[in-house]
């Protein structure tokens, strides 16, 4: 199987349903000659002309709103919101009107639009470009919360995401852009609610979603070295979410760490452990579930400051040692 | 009236466009339009059954037998009905939380809307939306939106679909004297400008953002010169002579209709307050009589039909009386519904 980039595999995800259904288009800022601001939709404008690699002026609400605009028609619109930060200026768009006229107008139409849009920090690209919203948009009923760790994940759920008759927010991380990883030419499509158990183990739990799935896999396959068994869980989708698979495993190992760059308040780790905690696994816990996500804080330019902001492989370690020795 | 002859008026024009007193040579007028008898009959018939909806609404709300909140939009029919009957009927229609006339207008069934303004689930919305929410997709359309001026940026994907699908179809586009401050009026006017997208916009102009007079809210008036920022060809009516409207909106669809998008102001009025909860503090009581007296779009129609002889008092009469059971029937319908059953709540959250 053909190893590729994160970034390269949406991209084919695109690419491939676009040839396969012309009612798909892009709509966003930048996405024609320059490829998209972290260059994802480059070399799309020469496949597919500017009719479906639509570029607009910088009116976010609008993208949005012209996207939902044409999938009454029938359209199949992708857009992309160039940082995940910009969405709040389309908001009212995505949730108002795409996430709600669905059941308010009795189910009589329906809403499948996909926006993409990269969250996250790392890149240096201070408070107004880094966030990761992703808790905030489980909130809202009606959409759907995509989230993809690994190349193969994201050209799956893409796929699922551009034939779902409902508006889905495709979160991609900016640092998991160059990670590579097997990615299979040609359509599959992974479906939606269904978390994958990354690395199985026995002694604790993590469930971790984009870039703390990596770091919770590398700092998992360190303490493998000492016998501990840690098993990673990354949901894949946040709304749905795969609950079971959660508990189950919970059950399994007695123990449960919920890890994300999100920042704390509020934060989706919360929503697992109050789903656990109140399920069939509570009988079976051994220590108390924890969480180590993102600082209460927006995030900081300098290079030490952001890292500090949000969990890393050493957090993440010490954090696991610390639950396993009942030090909380 | 066109951008020329407004241009050349006085302050922004609006005094002289609404000083006409509708005794136009009806014969004439509609000669020139192509409007026939009958259809003009039918044109006065919708007005008087969207006058009845209104006021049935308000009544069955005193009543207490509304539950949610309405936004009526007596007084302002020609604009529904001379817009509906210049556009095609499968052209689409997107509109604002004052939208019972326009769906009159465009033919919807009046049991089905008066049976969601009930919250039944024979409704259009299974009781879901309510007042602020009727669509009707099978007759195109999209659904009137809660959201002040939400509704205008989506124009600009259906217009944009339409022109991908090569379809010969405009999406008329209806919002508010408020909703042309919101941010997305100027992205979107922008937009179908820049690519030639088949919109008709209109802007309701009813001269109140909820208490707030459009002239305290607009730094320049009338509202549809702003379309010149963006290259697009404007005007501003008589929004309560139903065939000025029938006209320009004639015109104007066949401009949108060749991908020229058009922004029409159409200045009418309010009676009702803004919503249930409007107490009129904020306007006169004479200001509201003036208009329902002197420049009421169903009364100056009336005397236009009578004064060139195709209606007299007794036929107008039997006509709004044939109207309100239209309404009658309506009610008795959606009371008759069943509400929607407790079960099916989660039911239209996903597709």
């Amino acid at each position: 199987m053909p190893e590729i980039t994160y970034l390269e595999a949406i991209r084919q995800g695109l690419w491939e349903e676009m040839k396969r259904d012309e009612n798909v288009f892009l709509i966003g800022e930048d996405i024609g000659r320059y490829g998209g601001a972290f260059g994802v939709t480059h070399g799309m404008l020469d496949e597919f002309g500017p009719e479906r690699i639509r570029e607009t002026p910088i009116s976010e609400a609008t993208i949005v709103a012209t996207a939902i605009g044409a999938s009454l028609l029938g359209m199949r619109p992708v857009a992309e919101i160039m940082f995940m930060d910009f969405v709040f200026l389309a908001l009212d768009q995505l949730v108002n009107q795409a996430a709600k006229m669905h059941f308010m107008f009795g189910g009589r139409t329906n809403v499948p639009i996909v926006v993409r849009t990269p969250g996250g920090s790392g890149t240096g690209a201070a408070a107004q470009h880094s966030q990761s919203l992703e808790s905030m948009f489980m909130h809202f009923p009606g959409l759907k919360v995509v989230n993809p760790s690994t190349p193969y994940d994201a050209k799956g759920l893409l796929i699922t995401s551009m034939r779902d008759p409902n508006p889905v927010v495709f979160i991609e991380h900016k640092q998991l852009y160059k990670t590579k990883g097997e990615v299979p030419e040609g359509e599959y499509a992974i479906p939606f609610g269904v978390a994958e158990i990354k690395r199985p183990g026995k002694d604790l739990t993590v469930v971790a979603n984009n870039v703390m799935v990596p770091r919770s896999l590398a700092v998992a396959e360190r303490l493998a070295l000492e016998g501990i068994d840690v098993e990673v869980i990354d949901p894949r989708t946040l709304l749905p979410l795969d609950t079971e698979t959660i508990i189950n495993s919970v059950i399994k190992t007695g123990r449960l760490l919920v890890i994300h760059e999100a920042c704390q308040t509020g934060g989706w780790a919360g929503e697992v452990i109050a789903t656990v905690t109140g399920s069939r696994a509570f009988d079976y816990l051994d220590a108390p579930v924890r969480r180590l996500a993102g600082k209460d804080t927006p995030i900081p330019y300098n290079r030490e400051l952001e890292r500090s902001a949000v969990p890393q492989e050493e957090d993440i370690e010490q954090e696991i040692r610390a639950i396993l020795a009942g030090k909380y | 009236m066109t951008n020329e002859k407004l241009k050349k008026s006085e302050k922004h024009g609006i005094e002289e466009i609404l000083s006409g007193d509708g005794a136009g040579d009806l014969l004439a007028q509609a000669t020139k339009l192509g409007l026939s008898h009958e259809q003009l009959l039918e044109m006065f018939r919708t007005m008087c059954t969207i006058r009845h909806f209104e006021y049935m609404a308000d009544q069955l709300y005193a009543a207490g037998k509304v539950h949610g909140t309405m936004h009526l939009s007596a007084g302002q029919e020609a604009v529904a009905v001379g817009t509906a009957r210049a556009v095609r009927s499968d052209d689409y229609l997107i509109n604002h939380h004052r939208g019972h006339g326009h769906f009159i207008a465009k033919g919807a069934d009046i049991k089905l809307m008066m049976a969601e303004f009930l919250g039944k689930d024979a409704g259009y919305c299974h009781g879901r939306g309510g007042s602020m929410h009727i669509a009707d997709f099978s007759s195109n359309s999209l659904g009137a939106n809660g959201i002040v001026g939400a509704g205008i940026p989506h124009a600009v994907g259906v217009g944009l679909a339409l022109q991908m699908k090569k379809r010969d179809e405009i999406v008329v586009a209806i919002f508010g004297d408020g909703a042309a401050n919101e941010g997305v009026f100027h992205e979107a006017l922008n937009m179908v400008a820049l690519w030639k997208l088949p919109v008709l916009y209109i802007c309701e102009n009813n001269k109140y953002g909820m208490s707030m007079d459009v002239e305290r809210a607009t730094a320049k008036l009338p509202i549809a010169q702003r379309a010149e920022a963006y290259g697009m060809p404007w005007y501003c009516i008589d929004g309560n002579d139903v065939l000025t409207v029938y006209e320009t909106m004639k015109e104007a669809a066949e401009r949108a209709r060749t991908g020229q998008p058009v922004l029409v102001e159409t200045l009418t009025y309010r009676y009702f307050g803004h919503s249930k909860s409007d107490r009129n503090l904020y306007r006169s009581k004479e200001e509201i009589k003036d208009w329902r007296e002197n420049r009421d779009p169903i009364k100056r129609f009336q005397a236009q039909l009578i004064q060139a002889g195709w209606l007299d008092e007794m036929r107008a009469s039997q006509i709004d009386a044939e109207a309100l059971k239209v309404i009658e029937e309506a009610v008795a319908f959606a009371e008759a519904s069943p509400d929607p059953d407790p079960s099916t709540l989660m039911e239209f959250v996903y597709a």
